[in-house]
């Protein structure tokens, strides 16, 4: 079902996502992306790899990733690091590129009560105050740039 | 609570405090039932001190003006408070226990507030006063106050099951833009930090509150339309049926913790 929904998705073209990419949150227009056996999406959704130093900054951003919320990263600048999720160090040993990259779009996919939001989404939510109707929380190219920056955590 | 986790910081690197919550390795004697934790036992010791201390907890600033306010006549009717209801610390000794209740038409729920406001304005023939004003939060945490150390007691069986059903719906229930219900903080997660907050239970038992953040008395309500805004969710309206309800719920999720109001908060 979940594939069937990111078909659905509203396909915007490559440099629809490149130039959305410089604004904090994404208009209604979805990258399409393409599930694989409900557990990752292999494939970028800008087309590119991202940008692993600005994934850094991006993960530390309360208005973006705020990955420290509920995860410790290997960010000795940043205090206070959430401890709600799993622990961060060592991810991309873990898990693959693609399984990563799902995780960010949509957590749910493959946990369907986690309470880590989906990054990449705007469809099937409820009562979205107003000024974020519509918008993803992170751009598609924020999203390959945190990818980029998880990866580099072996 | 915070200065501590400062220490583990610069003392184990990036080993970070621990996860479990302190809640959990202190006697907490009426602040612990079962495995119900007030808010109390999430706040910091410094915090804790300030609840304890009568004298030092300032929220006894608006108690006081309520106090005062309990006997003052205002509105058409000629009434205060008092003149129905006589020594406040007799006549509403374990009231907000029971609450929020069936209102008299048995249409919807009503909390303290909300009653404090209808004998105002149906007995007094006087204004309501505002939500979030220095009166109404005085009122509802002088009221509360009269069933300090009382066990949080309401009636969720009959006429109320269907509000307790939609306040039960409404915290498992995800909204906003990160698509959370409050279950996800408050039942799956207490006792954990988002960033430097230490994630409760959620417990009503304390409010109004003084919070440290807020700097100032806050309704139960406020705390509610807070929390959805933290998610990026359209808050409802102070009073609203909708947080009446999810009110009713938090305290049937509490029944058996002692009032503690007005408690003192991070």
């Amino acid at each position: 079902m979940l594939r069937a929904l990111a078909v659905l998705a509203v396909g915007a073209t490559f440099s629809v996502a490149l130039s959305a990419a410089t604004i904090a949150a994404e208009p209604a227009k979805l990258v399409k992306y393409e599930i694989k056996d409900g557990n990752s999406i292999p494939k970028s959704l800008t087309g590119k790899p991202g940008d692993a130093k600005k994934g850094r900054e991006a993960a530390i951003h309360r208005k973006k990733g705020n990955c420290l919320a509920c995860h410790t990263l290997p960010i000795p600048e940043q205090s206070f690091h959430g401890d709600v999720g799993p622990d961060l160090k060592g991810v991309a040993d873990r898990y693959s590129e693609g399984e990563i990259r799902l995780r960010l779009v949509n957590s749910k996919v493959v946990n369907e009560d986690t309470i880590m939001p989906a990054f990449y989404k705007t469809d099937g939510l409820n009562r979205v105050m107003k000024k974020f109707k519509g918008k993803t929380i992170l751009s598609a190219q924020d999203v390959e740039d945190i990818v980029a920056y998880l990866m580099t955590l072996k | 609570m915070r200065k501590l986790y400062i220490a583990s910081l610069l003392i184990g690197g990036m080993a970070l405090g621990s996860t479990a919550s302190q809640a959990e390795d202190k006697d907490w004697g009426a602040y612990k039932v079962g495995d119900k934790l007030s808010g109390y036992t999430y706040a910091t010791k410094e915090t804790r001190a300030i609840q304890d201390d009568d004298f030092e907890n300032p929220a006894q600033i608006w108690v006081d003006q309520a106090e005062g306010n309990w006997s003052s006549v205002e509105g058409e009717a000629g009434k205060s408070c008092e003149s129905c209801h006589n020594a406040a610390s007799d006549s509403m000794k374990g009231v907000a226990t029971r609450y929020p209740v069936l209102n008299k038409n048995k249409a919807a729920m009503v909390n303290v507030e909300q009653q404090i406001n209808f004998c105002r304005t149906s007995q007094m023939k006087a204004k309501a006063w505002k939500w979030e004003s220095a009166e109404l939060l005085g009122m509802t945490a002088f009221v509360k106050l009269q069933s300090r150390g009382m066990p949080v007691n309401v009636k969720i069986d009959g006429p109320v099951t269907p509000y307790y059903e939609k306040g039960k719906a409404f915290y498992y229930e995800r909204r906003g833009q990160l698509d959370m219900a409050c279950k996800h903080c408050h039942e799956d997660n207490p006792g954990k930090y988002a960033r430097a907050n230490l994630l409760s239970q959620g417990q009503s038992n304390g409010f109004p509150t003084y919070r440290l953040k807020w700097q100032k008395i806050g309704s139960l309500h406020r705390r509610f339309r807070g929390c959805n805004k933290n998610i990026r969710a359209q808050p409802f309206a102070y009073g609203a049926p909708e947080y009446v309800n999810l009110e009713l719920y938090l305290n049937s999720r509490g029944q058996g913790l002692p009032v503690e109001t007005p408690s003192v908060r991070n």
